[in-house]
């Protein structure tokens, strides 16, 4: 392991003086804080751009009717915001808290493979240049959903190569991102960081990390299948040809299910650094936190076909999905009991982060919740499909995942900068958003469960009322998410000088570097102790 | 003096009691009722909705529990109301039960759930069978051994759906020839597609299935009562998804075999007439 580190060194020995000037410093860096910052502002670029489709769809559907859009370009919006949103806002944001957090929290000098993260990074605005250049090509951008289902995908015009080409990219960035963050772990923890005294946010991202290897390669396969299918005559999914479309679902559910944990487990890394730190209380149940985490990532890859009952499945893989899924209540029942127990008796502040992480355990457990209604098969034949499915979704993945980055910004905001950002504002940012996602979202259980189907721009009449209440609430939260840039940029250019330790309550490694963090941390390993492990 | 005090008294009891009742009466005919799941017309319908009511009570319940332990604890154990932070952080004994108690939780909604799959899947005796195919976007119905087929497309006019015509009642929801079924018969629906994936839901038969081109699914659902039930297209299926709606008029036996004898007219008058 000391071999290891001492390569590193020599690596990139040469930058020790500090960060290069002008635009080189970010097209060359191998620093893993300024790919970190880069992962960081990409991501929020995405965020707002998906945003942007988002308050596009929820503005058609303010009304009954056709009003603003085509259709068809309203299909390509419901597609291209959930692939920007996960490959390019959610996934990048976790890569970024990764790239800036694991080495500090492990006391490394900068990830293991730095040349490979600066590659890992520069694919994805490259990949995402392409991919939303798709929306002016002929025929338009992608229009069959994010999850690509042919024969209608096959449909799509000059887009299609494109998109294909654009997801193996980010499938590209993904593993090596994922490839990088393993070797980190398990190559550059300082002398006694034992694997049992990481911090959570590194375990759930070793585990996340392994997910990514497991199925990007599976979906590059599913996307390639498509590519050969439409331009080389190949029939895999094609019925004309002896192909089966259903194939095509079972190999993106295998991978897609377990993209779902990819999108989640690290958020709950982030909420189990941040509610120790304002209950003034360690994390309860530190050991079974690490085995549900891993419990949950196993059982991902044997559930796929709770995304597939309407299909027509025999009796038997029916029942064995519907078990498997409502199993993984158990391990992630078992995290919230954690949390709630880590709350309870702690000497609790509601600082921004702290907002944020509480309002990710009660509303994701709410998604739990419906993901659990989901789960009995004879239901979902009602739900599959419906606005049901997607209030159920952007629960776990809007106040879930999202929420989870906003907290993490906020939580580790001051060691990046070197200033406390604003918490009145802050605290407006954390009502209005709490406030207008529940406002969107909540409604779409009624309208599923009254028998709204998803991804159409019209529909009957009896849903206009609750439409409409959703997207106020869209704007509402849209909106006060440029509170959000505003805050962050405010908090980049000045504000409080923040201590070291910044919050009261901080453990960890993190916490004994200056604030803003230096350039280069870690060159000599610090000491671990039983004491000073996992915050 | 008093008459007119009582007059004006009573004129704002009757208006405001009026409008009270004005608007009941909007919102229960708006949207802002529907909140919930139909009980639908099958007794695999009505399962269904005892299924998802359960799971719901029993989530709700949960969440009253795990929820209120948090509030209370963000009320009582604030730095604010200088508290001291307790220093336990493990209790194997606490974690082994609130494994153990969703366990059984979970067992006990898997019971019913397994009935009610078994019950669905068996398709069973049927007495006569319909095959749905999808096409982007209508639907076409075969009724097996009757010799009787048709395609069903929306009927709303495209005024209606640009807005420049005022919406029907049943606005994207009214077809041109609907799917007419007996009641109190066993029937089995067969679905597949001739283009892309469409998926055939009607509500209150209480499930959908997938139509699946080089598939065929085999489906069944028995009738209780007569009516017209509204479905739609649940699989997206490309530019015109929303507007390829599903009516059935559930009809009694009788009804039903004149309906059929009806269809069958015109093309036996053609097979003689050649
Ligand atoms: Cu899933
Ligand atoms: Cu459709």
């Amino acid at each position: 392991m000391a071999a290891t580190t001492h390569d590193v060194h020599d690596g990139h020995g040469e930058h020790h003086h500090g960060p290069a000037k002008g635009l080189g410093r970010w097209l060359f860096t191998t620093n893993h804080k300024d790919i970190g910052t880069l992962y960081l502002l990409f991501s929020l670029l995405m965020f707002l751009i998906g945003g942007s489709m988002a308050l596009i769809i929820r503005a058609e559907l303010f009304q009954p009717g056709l009003q603003l859009v085509d259709p068809h370009f309203f299909n390509q919006m419901t597609t291209m915001h959930a692939l920007i949103m996960v490959f390019g806002a959610v996934m990048p944001a976790f890569v970024g808290l990764a790239n800036w957090m694991l080495p500090m929290m492990i006391g490394a000098p900068d990830m293991a493979l730095p040349r490979m993260n600066n590659w890992s990074f520069w694919i994805l605005p490259f990949a995402f240049t392409m991919l939303l250049s798709t929306l002016f090509m002929p025929g338009g951008g992608p229009a069959s959903g994010w999850t690509l289902y042919p024969p209608l995908v096959l449909q799509t015009g000059d887009a299609f190569p494109f998109v294909i080409l654009a997801i193996h990219l980010m499938g590209i960035s993904s593993i090596m991102g994922a490839i990088n963050v393993i070797a980190t772990i398990f190559n550059m923890r300082a002398p006694g960081m034992t694997l049992m005294r990481m911090p959570l946010f590194v375990w759930t991202w070793l585990i996340t990390a392994f997910l990514l290897i497991a199925v990007m390669p599976v979906f590059a396969g599913a996307v390639t299948m498509l590519l050969t299918d439409k331009y080389f005559a190949t029939s895999f999914f094609n019925p004309a040809g002896g192909g089966d479309p259903v194939l095509f679902q079972h190999i993106f559910w295998f991978f897609g299910h377990p993209e779902v944990y990819i999108m989640i487990l690290p958020a709950f890394g982030v909420v189990s650094q941040i509610i120790p730190t304002f209950a003034r209380k360690p994390l309860f149940g530190y050991h079974s936190m690490v085995y549900a985490t891993a419990a949950i990532a196993f059982l991902s890859f044997i559930v796929w076909g709770h995304h597939m009952f309407t299909v027509g499945m025999p009796l038997t893989a029916e029942l064995f999905f519907m078990y498997a899924t409502m199993l993984i209540a158990v391990p992630t029942g078992v995290k919230v009991f954690n949390w709630v127990a880590t709350m309870w008796r702690g000497a609790m502040t509601f600082e921004t982060p702290m907002l944020f992480s509480i309002a990710f355990v009660i509303l994701f457990t709410i998604g739990g919740f419906s993901g659990l209604m989901l789960a009995i098969a004879p239901a979902d034949f009602q739900y599959h499909d419906t606005y049901f499915v997607v209030a159920h979704f952007h629960y776990v993945l809007v106040p879930g995942a999202v929420f989870s980055i906003m907290a993490a910004v906020y939580y580790w905001l001051p060691k990046w900068t070197g200033h406390m950002y604003n918490e009145r504002l802050s605290r407006i940012h954390f009502w209005l958003s709490v406030i207008g996602v529940n406002i969107l979202f909540f409604p779409q259980h009624f309208l599923g469960l009254a028998g709204m189907p998803r991804r159409v721009p019209d529909y009957a009449l009896q849903f206009t009322e609750w439409n409409m209440v959703s997207s106020i609430g869209a704007f509402i939260y849209g909106i006060s998410q440029l509170l959000f840039v505003y805050i962050v940029i405010q908090t980049i250019r000045a504000g409080d000088k923040a201590t070291d330790q910044v919050w009261e309550g901080a453990r960890g490694l993190e916490w004994t570097v200056p604030s803003p963090a230096p350039y280069h941390t870690f060159d000599t390993p610090p000491k671990i102790s039983a004491t000073n492990a996992h915050g | 003096m008093l008459y007119t005090r009582c007059l004006v008294r009573f004129t704002a009891i009757f208006t405001s009691g009026l409008l009270l009742l004005w608007s009941m009466a909007a919102v229960a005919e708006s949207g802002w009722l529907q909140l919930n799941m139909p009980r639908g017309v099958t007794s695999v319908s009505r399962e269904v909705y005892d299924l998802h009511m359960l799971i719901l009570w029993i989530c709700v319940a949960i969440g009253v529990v795990v929820f209120g332990v948090m509030f209370y604890s963000m009320y009582f154990h604030r730095k604010s109301r200088g508290v001291e932070p307790a220093k336990f952080h493990e209790s194997t004994k606490v974690e082994v039960v609130w494994t153990l108690i969703p366990l059984f939780i979970l067992v006990g909604m898997a019971i019913p759930a397994t009935k009610t799959l078994i019950k669905m899947e068996d398709i069973g005796d049927t007495e006569m069978t319909v095959k749905i195919t999808g096409y982007q976007w209508r639907w076409h119905y075969e009724y097996l051994g009757k010799d009787i087929g048709f395609f069903s497309s929306m009927s709303t006019p495209r005024e209606q759906v640009y807005n420049l015509a005022e919406k029907n009642p049943d606005y994207i929801l009214e077809v041109d020839n609907p799917l007419v079924l007996p009641v109190d018969t066993r029937i089995r629906l067969l679905t597949t597609a001739a283009d892309v994936i469409h998926s055939w839901w009607v509500p209150e038969l209480g499930w959908k299935r997938d139509a699946i081109p080089g598939f065929i699914n085999d489906n069944w659902t028995l009738i209780e009562e007569p009516g017209i039930y509204r479905g739609v297209c649940a699989e997206l299926c490309g530019r015109d998804h929303a507007y390829m709606p599903i009516v059935l008029h559930a009809v009694s036996k009788e009804e039903f075999a004149e309906w059929v004898q009806q269809q069958q007219q015109p093309s036996t008058a053609l097979s003689a007439a050649d």
